[in-house]
């Protein structure tokens, strides 16, 4: 479950004030709302990107508000897939097993698994120079998913892709939901996103953010 | 009268207005973008064509005296092999201690340089601080001031503790060959070192970090590698800098022979007596050097971008 409970944001001139919602164990929340409106602001909060000024956010019932981002626990996908350019695709989703130290037998099974699962293992040896739009998209969720994170937080990882790859994706997304139950902040500004992945859709608005859709 | 003024005045209105609707010309662009480029062309060129002429001086002045000892001697091959200002240069063991000199306190100098820079400019391009911008400033005192007050001032500083403890094992030796490359060279790395991290996209260091990276295993594992390029970069304009160093070499590690004399110091103390032909021949050795590490470190960087 992930609380946010009267969380205040400086940064320079903007402000988000007072914001409070939480979401559900194992739900796939949708936060909307407009370029600017400070929907990717309060999810590197949840992440530990960004220092908050005042409130509290609660993973699980723990308040990690001042908690490393480190150990958070929080899988992360950016906008871009943000994947590092000198590492293949299996040193991706190797990455955050071998942070952890776990043996190479578990860093084997776990990346074969998440390759299957996301349909990279043909891509396992590329690095990232040479792939498209989606396969990036899909080695950063991947790389987000490998260490079985508590949460995971995507900031619109469907937005730079054409149509046919992004219905791709939201099946993917879909898919990966069952597979794993993780609970989920996907943050987009597309309705049709929504509409397709979400258990519960939150807006944010003027500041402030409304429940528009709760969780059956 | 009235009647048949006015058709005309409207006609003359239309007019009027449909030449200020009209479109107006641009000009000749296609020529005035050849006059531009041709401009560039020009300063660019002048430039460049300094440079290669400057070298194609010191070959041709070089392989003149080459030319005029073949034609003296009763075997001109082996007269041209020998007897050429560079070989004649080599075989002069004074000579040949400073290139090595040279190589080895470059090497130093720019490894040195590298290992200060990539702190350095990676707090300067990733953190805010108070006294940021002082800091700033103060790395780019070593590029602006004068050769020789750095040596100067170098000189100066080991007069005071805890300087003044080593001073007997540092100035006018080698390790002052050392520290008056560093100085300088090392500021040039840090320039470098900057740019390269801004150019880095600050998102993949905070993902490494929800990865559950700390920020010394997101810096080797991930910013690090990608800064290959400008490692490389910095190493070698380090080098090349030290190469060339020579005021601050003068004032705080002297101009000893067989001690503390590089290239540099070889070609001032060739001029002082006269040599101008040996002068030349280490001034080649030295564009040969210079141009070797460029080429090496531009050939791997590629194959680095390649693989």
């Amino acid at each position: 479950m992930i609380s946010m409970e009267k969380l205040c944001v400086k940064t320079g001139a903007f402000c988000l004030d007072n914001i409070s919602f939480s979401i559900p164990t194992g739900a796939y929340a949708v936060l909307m709302g407009r370029t600017g409106s400070g929907k990717t602001t309060i999810l590197e909060c949840l992440i530990g990107l960004r220092k908050v000024s005042s409130g509290k956010i609660l993973i699980n019932d723990a308040d990690v508000t001042m908690l490393n981002p480190a150990l958070r626990g929080v899988g992360y996908v950016p906008q871009d897939g943000a994947l590092f350019s000198q590492m293949s695709v299996r040193d991706h989703l190797a990455f955050a097993l071998l942070i952890r130290r776990a043996s190479k037998k578990i860093i084997k099974d776990r990346v074969d698994e998440l390759a299957s699962l996301l349909g990279i293992t043909h891509l396992l040896d590329r690095t990232p120079p040479g792939l498209s739009g989606g396969e990036a998209q899909r080695v950063a969720l991947g790389r987000a998913l490998s260490f079985r994170p508590k949460v995971l937080c995507l900031d619109e990882p469907l937005s730079a892709l054409d149509r046919e790859t992004r219905e791709q994706m939201c099946e993917l997304l879909h898919h990966m939901r069952q597979q794993t139950k993780v609970t989920t902040l996907h943050v987009t500004h597309n309705p049709e996103e929504a509409e397709t992945l979400a258990d519960c859709v939150y807006r944010i608005e003027g500041g402030q953010v409304l429940e528009v859709k709760q969780i059956q | 009268m009235t009647d048949d003024a006015s058709p005309i005045r409207r006609t003359n209105t239309n007019v009027a207005e449909s030449e200020k609707s009209k479109p107006l010309p641009v000009g000749n662009v296609v020529l005035s973008n050849r006059v531009f480029y041709l401009c560039m062309a020009i300063i660019g060129g002048t430039y460049v064509f300094l440079i290669v002429a400057m070298l194609l001086a010191d070959t041709w002045y070089v392989a003149e005296k080459t030319i005029d000892a073949a034609s003296d001697s009763a075997e001109p091959w082996k007269a041209m092999l020998s007897e050429n200002p560079i070989s004649i240069a080599l075989s002069d063991s004074k000579i040949r201690y400073s290139i090595w000199l040279s190589l080895i306190s470059c090497t130093l100098s720019a490894v040195l340089s590298v290992i200060v820079a990539v702190p350095i400019g990676y707090l300067l391009s990733r953190h805010d601080f108070p006294g940021k911008r002082l800091l700033d400033a103060i790395l780019d005192i070593p590029i602006v001031l004068p050769p020789l007050v750095v040596g100067l001032s170098l000189l100066i500083l080991f007069q005071f503790r805890p300087f003044a403890f080593i001073a007997r094992d540092v100035v006018y030796q080698i390790p002052a060959v050392i520290l008056a490359q560093f100085s300088v060279a090392c500021a040039f790395a840090v320039r470098t070192m900057k740019s390269t991290f801004d150019h880095i996209d600050p998102r993949c260091e905070q993902v490494a970090i929800a990865l559950g990276s700390s920020r010394s295993q997101a810096f080797g594992w991930v910013v690090l590698p990608e800064a290959t390029h400008g490692l490389l970069t910095a190493f070698t304009l380090a080098w090349a800098r030290s190469l060339g160093e020579f005021g601050p070499l003068l004032i705080f590690a002297g101009a000893t022979r067989m001690k503390t004399e590089v290239l540099s110091t070889t070609v001032f103390l060739e001029m002082n007596v006269g040599d101008i032909e040996a002068a030349v021949a280490v001034s080649l050795i030295m564009v040969f050097g210079a141009v070797t590490v460029l080429v090496i470190t531009r050939i791997w960087g590629t194959r680095e971008a390649l693989l």
